[in-house]
């Protein structure tokens, strides 16, 4: 590293972490002229990352605007489907639309991310891997570089994009302990299926993907989504479960995902796949009331690092992506300026506020906190309820629709107390408040 | 398929070994997990052991000591967050070591 740098180590700006947020910085700097240093511990660029999942195109054309021409990129996806597990049963929405402008494409991080290093590398960004930074160094009270296994370098602004773990931005006091509500562990598995399988069982065309939100199944009860994503010759399948549902239960967070995959309408999307890989991660999920300070002298937070995820939409790439090219031009403004204070910083938080990032965490400010208080009631017993239904409207047994219908309208009544239910009414009358309207 | 490398989609078969094989790791000779082994002595949720993705941890009741499987690791930080006692010094991995996704 040090052959890129002067005599004394520095550069203009350090970036740490090279994912979508890192990345989205880094090129943001290395393409207004600045000279940007940007630090992967992994072995490559995604080696250690990890998501379901699908990045969005039109967020990742406004850091790579070509990317759709030489990106390696599995499949556009064309279909949504929702799937409400009950134990055995399941309810499946699905939305398709087959046009030519893909709203997102499924990616592996391991090569996605990996082929945005190398772009931003071909744009100036100094790409250093296999380095981890053990912590920031500060004097006056301003980030001025990082300490490595090896050596301290410096540089006039810091990013902090180090994922959703965040050491360093805890390090500086940014950010205080994680709790365990505030985020979830995924575990993913990565299944080897023919295309032809997978078109098949997915009712896809070559290039086109579907993905499934799973609701319920193994996770009834507990605050936890699954997904499927197919790739071009694999499946991904995984679940999300948040960390404090595991203070009282005893199966583990593969078990969940073991006992998902052998569900009646899961098992058949993936019977005969031959598992490639396994992994797991962390997804923030604190949303707005736990964004973290997002600068400091001379040090900005970007990405996972600063909570931006919104877990309803499943969105965080886009989020990361916009956070970090807001951070870098922010750094070019104060790089002109030659000011590195709080202050000037401080400009990259206030756009930040201005898009659809802080906008949509905003908007969903109150959902964990409901889904927390509220996830029996919208994890379990509605999920439940909604296959009970379709299972009476199907049924064919002799009995009077009638009698039938009011039976299930009785079991509503009768499974949950009617103060259960206005608690129900009421919170979902707080969501919409909070979405349309506060 | 079949052959001792692959692991076929029957689930009932499949142990987290077998999950952990799927995975290419560089292990470190030094662990960087390194919980305060006398606190875990006190520790009453043990919660490490369950909520670890790759079954790193385990109590060993006989020798009232934690096992840390940690070139198992799959550096996700869900031990380091769920840790009741807050005990574990938890570090990355030096820059050529750990957890290598090929398909994360």
């Amino acid at each position: 590293m040090s052959e890129n740098l002067n005599s004394e180590n520095k550069t203009e700006v350090i970036v740490v972490g090279g994912g979508p947020a890192g990345i989205s910085c880094a090129v943001t700097l290395a393409r207004a002229g600045h000279q940007v240093v940007l630090i992967e511990r992994g072995k490559f660029a995604g080696a250690k990352n990890m998501f379901g999942g699908a990045i969005y195109a039109q967020p990742t054309r406004e850091i790579f605007p070509d990317f759709e021409k030489t990106a390696p990129l599995e499949r556009k996806n064309v279909t949504h489907k929702y799937a409400i597990l009950g134990e055995k049963d399941g309810t499946v929405i699905e939305y398709t639309n087959k046009s030519e402008d893909p709203v997102s494409y499924t990616v592996v991080r391991g090569k996605f991310d990996r082929w945005m290093a190398e772009e931003a590398k071909k744009e100036g960004v100094i790409l250093v891997e296999e380095t981890v930074v053990k912590e920031l160094i500060v004097e006056n009270e301003a980030v001025v570089g990082v300490r490595t296994e090896l050596e301290d370098f410096y540089a006039n602004i810091v990013v902090v994009a180090d994922g959703v773990n965040s050491l360093l931005a805890k390090q500086i006091g940014l950010r205080g302990d994680i709790e365990t509500k505030d985020v979830a562990v995924s575990v993913k598995e990565v299944y080897k299926l023919s295309k032809e399988k997978i078109n098949d069982r997915f009712h896809l065309n070559d290039e086109e993907g579907c993905i499934y939100e799973l609701f319920g199944g193994s996770m009834l009860n507990k605050l936890g989504l699954g997904f499927i994503y197919t790739n071009k010759d694999s499946v991904s399948i995984g679940l999300g479960i948040t960390l404090n549902e595991f203070e009282n239960d005893d199966t583990k967070p593969y078990e969940y995902l073991d006992k998902l995959k052998k569900h009646p309408l899961i098992e058949p999307l993936i019977k005969d796949g031959e598992l490639l890989e396994y992994s797991a991660h962390l997804i923030p999920e604190g949303g707005f009331n736990k964004i973290p300070t997002l600068c400091g002298a001379g040090v900005m937070v970007v990405g996972d690092a600063a909570m931006l995820v919104n877990n309803l939409h499943w969105e965080g790439t886009n989020l990361a992506m916009m956070s970090g090219k807001l951070a870098g031009e922010t750094a070019v403004v104060a790089l002109s300026k030659n000011d590195f204070s709080e202050n000037s910083l401080n400009r990259y938080a206030e756009e930040l506020e201005k898009t659809f990032v802080i906008k949509d965490l905003k908007t969903y400010r109150d959902l964990m906190d409901i889904a927390h208080s509220r996830k029996n009631s919208f994890f379990g017993y509605y999920l439940k309820k909604i296959n009970s239904f379709f299972e009476m409207f199907t049924s064919v047994n002799s009995v009077p629709k009638r009698t039938l219908y009011w039976n299930f309208i009785k079991s509503l009544f009768k499974d949950r107390g009617i103060k259960e239910l206005f608690k129900d009414l009421w919170a979902v009358i707080q969501l919409l408040w909070g979405i349309l309207i506060k | 398929m079949g052959s001792n490398t692959t692991i076929v989609g029957d689930f009932n078969q499949m142990t987290l070994d077998d999950k952990l094989s799927t995975i290419k790791y560089e292990p470190d000779i030094n662990s960087h997990l390194n919980p305060d082994f006398e606190q875990c002595k006190t520790c009453k949720s043990k919660i490490c052991n369950k909520i670890c993705p790759a079954g790193v941890y385990e109590w060993l009741e006989d020798e009232k000591k934690l096992l840390v499987k940690y070139e198992n690791c799959l550096e996700c930080g869900a031990c380091r967050i769920a840790c009741e006692k807050k005990c574990i010094n938890w570090e990355y991995p030096k820059g050529t070591k750990g957890v290598i996704f090929k398909r994360g």
